[in-house]
């Protein structure tokens, strides 16, 4: 079985279209990548927003976004498909679940580690001495992370 | 979980401009730069991914010409630096962030 991806795909759909065009654009979209075996986790709207810079003469567009789990197959599928479409006047498509999976770790790591320190509160708690000897373990522990 | 893209990120705005001007005016006696304690704010917050859609949040860290807010001024660590690095060139991408701006 081949693994299964995360991708976000956000794509910036031309001023001139109404809501009611979005939706029927990002329906069909989705349609594509369910055919191709893909499953939409999330479609979400970021709304109008202004473009950073000009793209085809537009200052403006409606910011899609959309999340899907596959293969990678329905993928190029939906790109090639975006790019042929002209109303579509950019898309991005980024690989999340790597990046999520090294956050979860990361997660992990921290719970690990703040699930010791209590006991090194309590040896603080015991003399002075003792904490004059030693160097704050936790305190370089959180700069290295 | 849904995202309130103009929300985000505000909360850095208030330490987000100073931070540019902290390494000229660190002049010391003698011409010697003053040492500060770096601070890698992303370690700080925990912030594990940073998100490319989020552009208030992101403008915190280019300044006027529109590039990408060095390490030595901001202070971030080398791996924050990498995921943010990433993150304004993704924005960039779909005109969330400039490339330039003159």
């Amino acid at each position: 079985m081949e693994t299964q991806r995360q991708y976000e795909v956000v794509f910036i759909v031309d001023p001139t279209a109404d809501d009611d065009e979005v939706t029927r654009l990002t329906e069909s979209l989705k349609q594509i990548v369910t055919d191709q075996g893909g499953v939409i986790t999330k479609a979400e709207s970021m709304g109008r927003r202004q473009l950073a810079y000009e793209i085809l003469h537009k200052t403006e567009g409606s910011f899609m976004l959309l999340e899907i789990e596959g293969s990678g197959k329905e993928i190029a599928e939906l790109e090639r498909r975006m790019r042929v479409n002209d109303r579509i006047i950019r898309y991005l498509t980024v690989r999340v679940d790597e990046d999520r999976r090294r956050a979860e770790k990361f997660k992990a790591k921290r719970a690990r580690k703040a699930a010791k320190r209590p006991g090194n509160q309590d040896e603080q708690r015991r003399g002075s001495v003792a904490e004059l000897a030693r160097p704050e373990p936790a305190a370089a522990e959180e700069d290295a992370a | 979980m849904s995202t309130n893209y103009e929300d985000r990120g505000r909360r850095y705005n208030n330490n987000g401009d100073d931070d540019y001007d902290r390494g000229r005016s660190q002049q010391g006696r003698g011409g010697r730069r003053m040492r500060r304690r770096r601070i890698c704010r992303f370690c700080i917050e925990k912030v594990d991914i940073i998100d490319f859609k989020d552009a208030r949040f992101l403008g915190n860290f280019i300044p006027e010409r529109g590039k990408i807010l060095p390490r030595r001024i901001s202070g971030n660590c080398a791996i924050h630096q990498r995921m943010l690095a990433e993150a304004i060139k993704r924005a960039r991408n779909i005109a969330l962030l400039p490339y330039t701006t003159d």
